[in-house]
């Protein structure tokens, strides 16, 4: 077995944890840890298969495509972020101050 | 490919799944976040290990620093409700339904091939991309249009959120000597190393994501520190840095029309300056998105 | 392996020894201020000797200062992160851990 495949078999592991996570927990900022780990072990899926060729330069157009899932993904945890900050300070019924 | 090497795969490889669980299981949340940014590290450590250099620095500085920083900002401040197991028969079918996933997907995993992929018709077109770097010429010109399409998934991001955030910042204390100190140090060097990474984001790895992140981190301690306000949608200089990345993609897109190329088609002439421009834009955008996702702090002014 | 080499490999392998003892420390100790104390002197020194080992190998002066400047940023940064930390964790009431 070579190692990209290792790495790749982790990131199947990895995702499945990840949405384990996504389904079984009640509290919001673990919710979007668990979305944020099963992102990551696609990007990881990625990189891997970038990996494959047995010797020589790794395929730059998953690199590429990875490191804009990287940034798009915090973007996303920084609006859910945003959205869970707003949750808390206003909770719903209450009334304006 | 030594043993200590295959040893030191096989402990990232186990590691990853086991430290992800411990995050997810973790009683406490700040033990939980503590968790997910070693995670994040150790993810860095894959990267590198895969021969990603700069997707280990976009994982180290946005990934795991910014990503951190934000969690705590934002994720602990408030009780969360107790974490409880669910009924036992939706564990059991979660369960079973994630062992078929895992062994579906990694069959087909497994039976890939060992395909080189793309990497032979990008560095065959390497000279005429205007850099000498693969990864930087693939984000910026051959598939320059998944690029564009983020500058502006940002550019809604950072709208987001600032349409979100509360009119007045939150107060928090003022900050110490020694805080003031390490600003005056870190943040010159830090705006230093930025440039430094995306000039040479051409031919080594680096680039506009990682000068913005780091750019990004030395805004987060000047807000702490007091220095700086916290960006609000509302100022002009907050809206133009962030039109700045997006608008000069489009514009750089836009070029070879007059010339009668198609979208995005850079004359290679001036394709490495192209880069540059769009680069040096992006980068300042990208660092005040990063820079409003955090909460807005508002450090009482000491005394001095 | 060369002298150089095998230097360069005796000085990982103490990096190794501070990082484990420090991670130790954070895992054993009893409250804030200890555990602060441990991951900062192990933490760094370990740092340290992972930059040495580095910069034995390394290519050009240039590689060897920019390890440098890396591991000076890493000690500024983490005393005062410390400092700060261990202010605000006596700020918020906790109470350093006294032989009883």
């Amino acid at each position: 077995m070579t190692p990209w495949l290792w790495f790749a078999l982790s990131a199947v592991a990895l995702f499945a944890v990840g949405l384990h996570g996504l389904f079984s927990s009640r509290q919001l900022v673990r919710q979007i840890l668990a979305a944020n780990i099963s992102a990551s072990a696609v990007l990881l899926l990625l990189v891997a298969f970038a990996r494959r060729a047995p010797s020589g330069d790794p395929d730059p157009v998953p690199h590429a495509l990875v490191l804009t899932g990287i940034v798009v993904s915090v973007s996303a945890t920084g609006v859910a972020l945003a959205l869970a900050r707003r949750l808390r300070v206003r909770p719903p019924g209450s009334r304006r101050r | 490919m030594t043993g200590l090497e295959r040893l030191f795969d096989l402990a990232l490889v186990v590691g990853l799944p086991v430290v992800a669980l411990a995050v997810l299981t973790a009683k406490e949340l700040r033990a939980a976040v503590a968790l997910f940014l070693s995670l994040g590290l150790l993810m860095a450590l894959v990267w590198a290990r895969l021969d990603a250099p700069d997707v280990a620095l976009v994982e180290a500085a946005v990934g795991t620093g910014l990503t951190g920083a934000l969690l705590l900002a934002s994720g602990l401040a408030a009780p969360a409700p107790p974490q409880l197991p669910g009924p036992l028969a939706q564990r059991l079918l979660l369960a079973i339904g994630l062992a078929g996933l895992l062994g579906a997907v990694g069959l087909g995993v497994a039976t890939a091939g060992g395909d080189p992929g793309l990497r032979a018709a990008v560095l065959d077109n390497l000279q005429r991309s205007g850099v000498t770097h693969p990864p930087t010429a693939v984000l910026l010109n051959f598939r320059g249009y998944d690029t564009l399409l983020e500058a502006i998934v940002l550019l809604v991001a950072a709208v987001g959120v600032g349409s979100l955030r509360r009119e007045r910042p939150v107060a928090i204390g003022p900050p110490g000597p020694l805080l003031l100190e390490l600003v005056r140090w870190v943040v010159p060097v830090l705006g230093v190393v930025a440039g430094y990474l995306l000039w040479r984001g051409s031919d080594a790895p680096g680039g506009a994501f990682q000068a913005g992140a780091i750019l990004a981190g030395g805004g987060v301690l000047l807000v702490l520190a007091g220095k700086l306000s916290a960006p609000r949608l509302a100022s002009l200089r907050v809206r133009a840095l962030l039109l700045a990345g997006p608008v000069a993609f489009l514009a750089a897109a836009a070029l070879p029309l007059g010339q009668g190329g198609s979208l995005l088609q850079y004359p290679p002439a001036w394709a490495k300056a192209l880069m540059l421009g769009i680069e040096v834009a992006l980068a300042g955008s990208i660092a005040v998105v990063l820079l409003m996702f955090f909460p807005a702090l508002a450090p009482a002014r000491s005394g001095r | 392996m060369s002298p150089r080499e095998l230097i360069a490999a005796a000085l990982l392998a103490g990096a190794a020894f501070f990082f484990f003892a420090g991670t130790c420390g954070v895992l054993r100790f009893p409250d804030v201020f200890t555990r602060l104390h441990a991951l900062t002197k192990a933490d760094n020194l370990g740092l340290g000797l992972v930059v040495a080992a580095l910069a034995l190998q390394a290519e050009s002066i240039g590689l060897v200062l920019k390890l440098g400047l890396i591991w000076a940023l890493v000690i500024l940064s983490s005393a005062i992160c410390s400092q700060l930390i261990a202010r605000s964790a006596l700020r918020a009431g906790v109470t350093p851990w006294s032989r009883r």
